[in-house]
């Protein structure tokens, strides 16, 4: 699906620009973008090692223990067939949390480090399983309860009152948070097993 | 109260939970310094690993939106959004929110800048952006850092929760901020 979406994008932008006579901006755009892409990557480096690095002070202090009895109800009517003690379960625990106190760039290393560990359980490497799906709705739909960049934006263009959004946007969040989990275990339940 | 409590979790949060877990490390007998390392040891080829999957992606939303295309689909659907009500300003943001984390940045910078954020539109442009996730980069690095091709229904789940956000700020904005 993602690869029809891509193959999509790239051929009706070049086709588009083709027809407006604009096909010398398709290069440079190709380029720019391609560099942009490393940038992004190696910014990530610094970010994942450091918080992977707290969560590992984390989990050897028993922390996580802790953690995981309070969200355990939660994280078993959401995962159901990840095991408890598995290390899946304090990687989505941690970046569940992460999200919730708004700390986005703590949630995507453990966001990642949980799909690593999920791929472990996945008897098909090339194949999203249940879990992984799931946890992606949860991560696509956002979960924050602070929406911090928002805020800053907000007071950094001069409003009068920069956190009035918070309670339409934890509704808004909530309701798609919502629709993803719902949508998540109807399509999951159409699929036809091979 | 809420403008006093997110100002001190923005500040405070980190360094105290840094600092927490560290002073609870050294009580509990861990070896911090040691465990930290073998965690951050991860952190590198995860991040190399998301390298090629991130060009793919980067490079066909950035073409998508150089080459006028994005421009087009919003066009189309202006008129869909007039028969809503919903101003016709938020709806470029609504359609880059799930594809480009900072193009949409950029179009609410901008939505703010010229109809102000105390405005309706600048309220309800903030309450979209703070409601949903870039969809799209969220499924390429997610994916993408195991090497998971057949991504199932995931696109469709992603997609619908971003309209469903959508959707539900225009009411709860129209609600709360008239």
């Amino acid at each position: 699906m993602i690869g029809y979406l891509w193959a999509g994008f790239i051929c009706i932008a070049i086709l588009l620009a083709a027809l407006k006579g604009e096909i010398s901006a398709i290069t440079p755009s190709i380029f720019k973008s391609a560099e942009q892409a490393v940038t992004v990557a190696f910014g990530l480096i610094g970010l994942m090692a450091f918080w992977l690095g707290i969560m590992k002070i984390i989990e050897e202090s028993g922390i996580m223990e802790v953690l995981k009895k309070l969200l355990r109800p939660l994280a078993l009517f959401l995962f159901p067939r990840v095991p408890r003690d598995h290390p899946a379960m304090s990687a989505i625990l941690m970046n569940m949390s992460a999200n919730l106190l708004g700390m986005g760039n703590a949630a995507t290393p453990f966001g990642l480090r949980a799909m690593e560990e999920l791929q472990k359980l996945n008897p098909c490497p090339e194949e999203a399983t249940d879990e992984m799906c799931t946890f992606l709705a949860l991560n696509t739909s956002s979960l924050t309860l602070l929406p911090t960049t928002v805020i800053a934006l907000r007071a950094a263009t001069g409003s009068l009152n920069p956190t009035e959004i918070v309670g339409t946007t934890i509704v808004a969040t909530t309701c798609s948070t919502l629709v993803a989990l719902v949508a998540d275990r109807i399509f999951r339940g159409r699929r036809v097993r091979s | 109260m809420i403008a006093f409590l997110v100002s001190f979790l923005s500040s405070w949060l980190v360094p105290l939970l840094v600092a927490a877990v560290i002073i609870f490390g050294l009580v509990r007998k861990v070896n911090v310094f040691e465990a930290f390392v073998e965690g951050a040891k991860e952190g590198f080829s995860i991040a190399v690993r998301l390298i090629p999957y991130l060009v793919g992606m980067l490079v066909a939303i950035g073409l998508f939106r150089d080459s006028g295309a994005m421009e087009l689909l919003v066009e189309y659907l202006s008129p869909l959004m007039a028969g809503l009500h919903i101003p016709a300003e938020v709806l470029p943001l609504a359609i880059m929110r799930p594809i480009s984390g900072n193009g949409s940045l950029a179009l609410l910078t901008e939505i703010m800048q010229s109809s102000g954020p105390d405005s309706f539109p600048g309220r309800l442009a903030s309450t979209m952006m703070g409601s949903t996730e870039t969809t799209f980069y969220i499924l390429t690095i997610y994916f993408g850092s195991v090497g998971i091709s057949k991504t199932r229904h995931s696109l469709p789940v992603g997609l619908l929760a971003d309209l469903g956000g959508f959707l539900v700020s225009v009411v709860v904005c129209r609600l709360a901020f008239g």
